[in-house]
């Protein structure tokens, strides 16, 4: 367990795992959104209530829902980076809080283009789309905190702070349409419980949420490797890795 | 097929353009930021490559020099 530990900090070891994993990823990633996007657009039903608009949902939904989960991802990494200072933990919160930002606009644009016909306005400030802004303002504000800070070190822990003080906001986001009489309709999914909506229409939207979780892993991997590279160039393997790829 | 014809599965009765507009927009971004991360990573790899050839050429020109000045015979007079 602890040399499987010590081992996931080595950045050399992650290098090597993650140039194995990356076709795997992005080949699974593509296939199943696409296989979702096309079921979804195409051959799913049409809603008895907000007619075709309702197909924006296998977009919509896995850009909202991974948009959260990278964040509960980078606070767990924030509190390694804190508490056993793994540089692979830093990296990877640097790596994927870009990725972060383009989901939740992502998330935050579809619904309000879902908005429009279905509660005829672009937005409102309902508590899910009010908590899922400050988001994307959580995730700016990584991004230019740890740009701004020159140090490696003092960067990674004025960062992991940052993330941790604003985990406070995902289970606002979770709870807020049930905490509060809010325009968005209730969770799509729930654990507990069998989906309220036919399979026709879950079946694809898990598939696109599945496929964008991939996709997402493969941007991690990449991004994550370009970051380790920077940082450990006076080392002699990536020295040997960026020579050897040349010839 | 939940619709009967291509021109009512691009229509999608009037919620056409809502639907196009967010997978439009939801694949340009996906694309542009997959292409981009490749790109960042090659050129990483490159600005290594780059910094670890001046580091040859420097050490190799240092060596030249060294080697050139410790052949230099300095004459000191035995007067």
């Amino acid at each position: 367990m602890w040399q499987f530990f010590h081992k996931l900090g080595s950045p050399k070891w992650f290098f090597g795992i993650a140039t194995r994993l990356m076709p795997w990823l992005l080949a699974g990633g593509v296939l199943l959104l696409m296989a979702g996007i096309v079921w979804g657009l195409a051959f799913a039903p049409k809603d008895y209530l907000q007619g075709n608009s309702y197909r924006i949902i296998f977009i919509h939904v896995p850009t909202a829902f991974i948009a959260q989960s990278i964040y509960i991802m980078m606070a767990v990494a924030a509190v390694v980076t804190l508490v056993w200072r793994m540089k692979l933990a830093d990296v990877f919160v640097k790596a994927v809080a870009p990725v972060g930002l383009v989901l939740t606009f992502l998330a935050l644009f579809t619904g309000a283009v879902w908005g429009k016909p279905t509660w005829g306005t672009w937005w409102i400030w309902d508590a899910r789309l009010t908590s899922m802004l400050i988001l994307l303002f959580l995730y700016g504000g990584v991004i230019a905190l740890d740009r701004a800070i020159n140090d490696e070190k003092s960067a990674a822990r004025a960062v992991a702070i940052l993330v941790l003080v604003g985990v406070v906001n995902i289970p606002i986001i979770k709870y807020s349409v049930e905490w509060w009489n809010t325009l968005h309709q209730p969770a799509t999914f729930k654990l507990t419980e069998k989906p309220s909506m036919p399979a026709d229409m879950w079946v694809p939207l898990l598939l696109s949420v599945l496929g964008l979780y991939l996709l997402f892993g493969w941007l991690a991997c990449l991004r994550m490797q370009t970051e380790i590279l920077f940082r450990e160039q006076r080392t002699r393997w990536v020295k040997d890795y960026v020579m050897a790829g040349r010839g | 097929m939940a619709f009967d014809s291509f021109s009512a599965f691009l229509v999608m009765e009037g919620h056409g353009p809502y639907v196009w507009a967010c997978y439009g927009v939801f694949f340009v971004l996906m694309i542009a930021m997959m292409v981009w991360s490749v790109h960042r990573r090659k050129a990483a790899i490159e600005s290594c490559r780059r910094g670890y050839e001046f580091q040859a050429d420097r050490s190799e020109q240092q060596a030249a020099r060294g080697s050139a000045a410790s052949f230099t015979r300095v004459n000191v007079s035995q007067d």
